[in-house]
């Protein structure tokens, strides 16, 4: 496993992302290429996944588009992605929270993770 | 140009090449290998350079190996290949490392593949079957069908494909495009998969 570290940090982006998991949403900046032309789209949504290491890792993203559920794979060390910022912190059970899938409305919310408080000196 | 190693398959992974696509590679650790014979037309009848890889005790080698290591100046080794119409003048004792390989260029992997045991023809040659579940069939779906014809030649001519032990054969994939060299840790990376498992001993040649 060691070698194929070293194979795969040869090949890594510098991008460094903020830590998120599953439960959090999150708004992923999506570098999009039409013809010549560049554009970022914001994909805007829940982490319900997190899988895989090292350079194959990926993470699942659903929201809610129109009334329809729909749901993103990226890979994490994509170049595409230019960042990823982290809008909310969930507070769920699972690594994997696939139970979203079947719930609407206003049971589909996740509760907020409260914030440590900064305590001064 | 006939240039190789031998190396050990490592396991695969995917990485973002420039462009941004996603590219499934193997990697491979390559190396360094020990030029321990070289075979010319006068002593042997055709030209070629044996190599050696991969360190082993002194404790589990032969006298007779011993010997033909010591002859090369070098600790005993597991694996030796031999290399036909090598390029270039090698020595006894030479070593080669993977800068012999350049990225973006092509090289070709020899592996033994995975055994997989006694399997059908389904499996083992990719027959289709019988076909539906219906028009009285019940326990056929995975048979070869017919084996040929009838009274005559009233046998199964030789060479007919059936069921028996699949895998565990000697392939050759070649055209493999070189991703990325890494001399530092004699690694070589190739676009796409390789025969074998991992860990299992790999010819590279370009």
């Amino acid at each position: 496993m060691d070698l194929i570290k070293v194979a795969e940090e040869s090949f890594a982006s510098k991008k460094e992302h903020p830590s998120f998991k599953s439960g959090d949403t999150v708004v992923v900046h999506y570098k999009i290429v039409e013809g010549s032309k560049e554009r970022i789209q914001n994909y805007r949504g829940v982490v319900i996944q997190r899988r895989g290491v090292g350079a194959t890792e990926t993470f699942t993203v659903r929201k809610i588009s129109g009334g329809v559920g729909v749901e993103r794979i990226f890979p994490l060390n994509s170049p595409f992605i230019e960042k990823i910022e982290v809008a909310k912190e969930g507070k769920v059970r699972r690594a994997r929270i696939y139970y979203l899938r079947n719930l609407t409305g206003k049971k589909a919310r996740i509760k907020e993770k409260k914030r440590k408080l900064d305590i001064g000196e | 140009m006939p240039q190789g190693l031998i190396g050990r398959k490592i396991g695969m992974t995917s990485v973002f090449v420039e462009d941004g696509k996603n590219v499934p590679c193997t990697v491979i650790e390559a190396g360094p290998c020990v030029v321990t014979q070289v075979k010319t037309v006068e002593s042997d009848g055709y030209t070629a350079v044996q190599l050696a890889f991969d360190e082993k005790k002194e404790k589990q080698t032969t006298a007779p190996m011993m010997g033909h290591f010591k002859k090369a100046n070098t600790t005993p080794k597991r694996k030796l290949a031999e290399f036909r119409d090598w390029s270039g003048e090698m020595q006894l004792g030479d070593v080669i490392t993977v800068d012999i390989f350049n990225t973006d260029r092509w090289v070709d992997v020899t592996g033994i593949t995975k055994g997989r045991g006694f399997q059908g023809v389904v499996k083992r040659h990719g027959f289709g079957g019988v076909g539906g579940q219906t028009h009285g069939q019940h326990n056929r779906q995975r048979h070869p069908g017919s084996m040929g014809a009838s009274s005559y030649p009233s046998r199964v001519f030789p060479g007919k494909r059936l069921a028996g032990r699949m895998g565990g054969d000697r392939v050759k994939i070649i055209n493999l495009r070189v991703l990325k060299v890494i001399p530092e840790s004699n690694l070589l990376l190739v676009k796409g998969s390789i025969p074998g498992a991992k860990g299992s001993y790999l010819i590279i040649e370009k």
